[in-house]
C-alpha cells in the first residue's frame, strides 16, 4: 500500500487561488489533521485530492480511485434503511461478501433496518464512515467529521478512524475538534496563495488599456 | 503577419482591447454609411412592386435582420467551440456578447415579418415554417442568455452555456426540419412562403445587398463593443476578488 | 449503473419520492381542458392528441428538477462522481429511472385519459405508442437540462426555459403520430422520425449531461 503524496499542489475555488505550494506525505497507518480558519480552502483541498476538481498545479498520488471522499453531507438517502444505503454503495464499488462485516465494525448491526432519517447525528456519522469502509480504498478524506457530535460519539468516531489506520489505511481530516488522534497537524494558513489573487486570471493583469 | 496568427492573437485580452479600440469606430462608421445608404436607396429610390406596392420595401430591414439572426447563433456556436477546445476567455465573452445582438436581430425579423404579413396575408402571424423557426430560435436565444445570467462563476457559466449552445444547435436544426414536416402535415403543401428573394429584381437587389452589408458591419461593431464591455466587467470582477482577498 | 437505476426507482416510490405526482398533474390538465374549450366531442376530438402530448410533456417537466438536485443536496452526487462508474452511466441511469417513474406511467394512463377528450378510437393505440417512443427523449433532454442547472438554488424556472425549446421536435413528431392515428392515416413516417429523435438523444445526451455535471461539481 503506497503513501499519499502531495507535491506543490495549488488549489482554487471558483477561479480564485486559495492555496499554493502545498506538499505533504501521509504514510500507511498515519493520519493528518488539516487546520486553518474558515474559508482557507480545507474543503476545496479535499475535493481536489478526491479528484472532484482539477488542481491548478502540482500532483497528487495515488489517483482518485484509491481515495474515499467523506464530505459533511454523506449522500445517505433519508428514506432508505441503513442496510439499503450501504448495499447500494457496496454494489457500486464492486464489493463482494456483503455488508455484514462493516455493520459489525461500525456498531450499526442493531440499526440495519432503521431508515437513515431516524438515526441520531452520531449514528449517522458512523454510517458515513461505514460507507467509506465499504469502498475498500486506503485513503480517507474527512471534512469536519465531528460537527454536532457529543463527546461520547466523538470518541467512538475516533476509534473507528484508528481501526482504519491500524489496518494500514490513511486519513486526512479537516477539523477544529480535538479527536484525541495521535496525528500531526498541518496549518494551511502558511500555504495561503499570495495576495496577487486571480493570478491565473488573464483579466487580472493589465488586460484592459 | 498571416491571418491565422493575427486571429489567434485576439485571444489575448490586451491585444483584443487595443485592436478593437480602433476597429469598433471604423466598423460603426462603415455600418452607418451602408445602412443609411442602403435604406434610403431602398425606401425612396426604388419603384413600388407591381403586386405588393410599397410594403415590399420592408425587405431592406427584414431580410438582413433574419440573416444576422442566424449568423449570430452560428457565431456563438463557433466561439463556444473555441472556448471548449482552446480555453480562450475572449472567445467565451464574444459568444456572450453576440447573444443580445442576435436576439434583437431575431426580434426585428419577427416584428418586420408581422408588419409585412398584415397587408400581404391579412394576418400578423401565420404558422409558416420559416416564421415558426425564427420564433423557436428566439426561445433558444432567451434560454442561452438566461443561463449566462444565472451563474455567478464566469468560467462555469462559459462552460455550461457552451455545452448548451452545442446541444441547442443540434436541436435548432432538428426543429427546423420538424417544423417543415409539421406544417406540410397541416396545410398540404406550402401556401405561405417568404421565399421571395430568389425572384427579386435587380432594382431591389442592389440596395438590399448594401443594407445587408450594413447589418453585417453593425453586427460586428455591436459584438466587438459588447465583448469589450464583457472584458471590462471580467477585469472588474478580478479586481474585486483581489480586493477581497488582500 | 443498474444499481443507480434501481436505487432511484426505490427512492421514487418511497414516501416523499414524488411518484404519481406527475400522473396526477396530467389528469388535472386533461380534466381542465374541456372547461377551457367546451364540452362538445366534435371540438375536443381533433385537439385531443395535441393536448394529451402537451399534458404529458408538462408532467415530465414537473419532476425534472429532482433528477440531480436531491443527490447534489445530500452529497451523493459527489460520491457518485468519485465512485468507479462513468459519469455518463450515472446520467443515463438517472434519465432511465426518471422515465420509468414519470414517462412510463404517463404512457399507460394516456389512452384512458384520451377517452375523456373523445379521441377517436385507433388514436388511443397510437397515442400510447407515440408516448412510448417519445417520452424517453423527454427524460434524456430533461436530465441534460437538470444537469445544467444543478448548481443553482432556484433552477426550476430556468430549467423549464432551457428544456422546453429542446422539446419542440419530439412534440411535433409525437403529436403527429397520435393525430394521424386518430384520423386513420398511416402514422409510420412521424413514428420513425420520433424513434430517431429518441435514439439520437440516447446516443448523444448522456455525454453532454455528464460534461455539464462535471463542470457543476468543480
Amino acid at each position: 500500500m503506497s503513501a499519499l503524496e502531495v507535491r506543490d499542489l495549488a488549489v482554487s475555488r471558483g477561479g480564485v487561488p486559495l492555496l499554493e505550494g502545498l506538499s505533504f506525505r501521509v504514510a500507511p497507518g498515519d493520519a493528518l489533521i488539516l487546520t486553518g480558519h474558515n474559508g482557507i480552502g480545507k474543503t476545496s483541498l479535499l475535493r481536489t485530492l478526491a479528484g472532484l476538481q482539477p488542481p491548478q498545479a502540482g500532483r497528487v498520488a495515488p489517483g482518485p480511485d484509491r481515495i474515499a471522499f467523506g464530505a459533511h453531507s454523506d449522500g445517505m438517502k433519508a428514506t432508505l434503511s441503513v442496510a439499503e444505503n450501504l448495499e447500494f454503495w457496496a454494489g457500486l464499488h464492486g464489493l463482494r461478501g456483503g455488508i455484514e462485516g462493516v455493520l459489525e465494525e461500525f456498531d450499526l448491526a442493531p440499526l440495519r433496518d432503521r431508515a437513515a432519517q431516524h438515526l441520531s447525528a452520531g449514528q449517522r456519522r458512523r454510517l458515513g464512515l461505514a460507507r467509506m469502509g465499504l469502498t475498500g480504498r486506503p485513503v480517507w478524506l474527512l471534512d469536519e467529521p465531528t460537527v454536532s457530535l457529543d463527546a461520547a460519539s466523538v470518541g467512538r468516531f475516533a476509534r473507528a478512524v484508528e481501526r482504519h489506520l491500524a489496518g494500514g489505511g490513511m486519513a486526512v481530516l479537516a477539523t477544529h475538534v480535538d479527536l484525541g488522534l495521535a496525528a500531526p497537524r498541518l496549518d494551511l494558513s502558511t500555504f495561503r496563495a499570495a495576495p496577487e489573487v486571480a493570478r491565473g486570471d488573464v483579466f487580472a493583469e493589465g488586460a484592459v488599456e | 503577419m498571416s491571418f491565422s496568427t493575427s486571429f489567434w492573437s485576439l485571444a489575448n485580452p490586451a491585444r483584443f482591447m487595443s485592436l478593437t479600440a480602433r476597429a469598433v469606430p471604423i466598423l460603426s462608421v462603415l455600418a452607418g454609411v451602408c445602412l443609411v445608404g442602403g435604406l434610403v436607396w431602398g425606401f425612396f429610390f426604388t419603384p413600388d412592386d407591381y403586386r405588393q406596392g410599397s410594403t415590399v420595401k420592408i425587405i431592406y430591414l427584414h431580410v438582413p435582420a433574419a440573416l444576422m439572426a442566424i449568423n449570430g447563433w452560428l457565431m456563438m456556436l463557433v466561439a463556444s467551440l473555441i472556448w471548449l477546445v482552446r480555453r480562450h476567455h475572449v472567445s467565451a465573452l464574444a459568444a456572450r456578447a453576440a447573444a443580445p445582438v442576435g436576439v434583437t436581430m431575431t426580434l426585428i425579423a419577427l416584428i418586420t415579418g408581422a408588419v409585412w404579413g398584415q397587408p400581404m396575408w391579412g394576418t400578423f402571424w401565420a404558422w409558416d415554417p420559416r416564421l415558426t423557426s425564427f420564433l423557436i430560435l428566439f426561445l433558444f436565444y432567451l434560454g442561452y442568455m438566461a443561463l449566462w445570467a444565472a451563474i455567478d462563476d464566469p468560467d462555469t457559466a462559459a462552460d455550461l452555456t457552451s455545452v448548451l449552445c452545442l446541444v441547442g444547435s443540434v436541436f435548432a436544426i432538428l426543429s427546423r426540419y420538424a417544423v417543415n414536416f409539421w406544417n406540410q402535415g397541416l396545410h398540404q403543401g406550402a401556401s405561405l412562403s417568404l421565399d421571395r428573394e430568389k425572384n427579386v429584381a435587380d432594382v431591389f437587389y442592389h440596395p438590399l445587398l448594401l443594407s445587408m452589408a450594413g447589418f453585417i458591419l453593425l453586427f460586428l461593431a455591436l459584438v466587438l463593443a459588447g465583448t469589450r464591455t464583457e472584458i471590462r466587467a471580467r477585469r472588474l470582477h478580478a479586481l474585486r476578488l483581489r480586493e477581497r482577498m488582500a | 449503473m443498474t444499481r443507480i437505476f434501481l436505487r432511484d426507482l426505490r427512492l421514487g416510490v418511497r414516501a416523499g419520492g414524488g411518484f404519481g405526482l406527475g400522473l396526477a398533474f396530467f389528469l388535472i390538465v386533461v380534466v381542465l381542458v374541456p372547461f377551457g374549450i367546451g364540452p362538445e366531442t366534435a371540438r375536443l376530438g381533433p385537439v385531443a392528441p395535441g393536448i394529451l402530448w402537451i399534458g404529458a410533456l408538462l408532467a415530465c417537466l414537473l419532476s425534472l428538477d429532482r433528477v440531480f438536485a436531491l443527490d447534489r443536496e445530500d452529497g451523493a452526487l459527489d460520491l457518485l462522481a468519485t465512485a468507479p462508474v462513468p459519469l455518463e452511466g450515472v446520467a443515463l441511469a438517472k434519465a432511465a429511472a426518471h422515465w420509468i417513474t414519470t414517462g412510463l406511467p404517463l404512457c399507460l394512463a394516456a389512452p384512458a385519459l384520451a377517452v375523456l377528450l373523445a379521441l377517436p378510437w385507433p388514436g388511443h393505440l397510437w397515442l400510447a405508442v407515440s408516448l412510448l417512443a417519445g417520452t424517453p427523449a423527454l427524460s434524456l433532454i430533461g436530465a441534460f437540462g437538470a444537469a445544467l442547472t444543478v448548481g443553482l438554488r432556484r433552477g426550476g424556472l430556468l430549467l423549464s426555459l432551457l428544456v422546453l425549446p429542446l422539446y419542440v421536435p419530439t412534440l411535433i413528431f409525437g403529436a403527429d403520430v397520435a393525430r394521424r392515428g386518430a384520423e386513420g392515416l398511416s402514422p409510420l413516417v412521424p413514428l420513425a422520425l420520433l424513434g430517431a429523435v429518441s435514439l439520437g438523444c440516447l446516443a448523444i445526451l448522456p455525454f453532454a449531461t455528464s460534461a455539464a455535471l462535471r463542470v457543476n461539481l468543480r
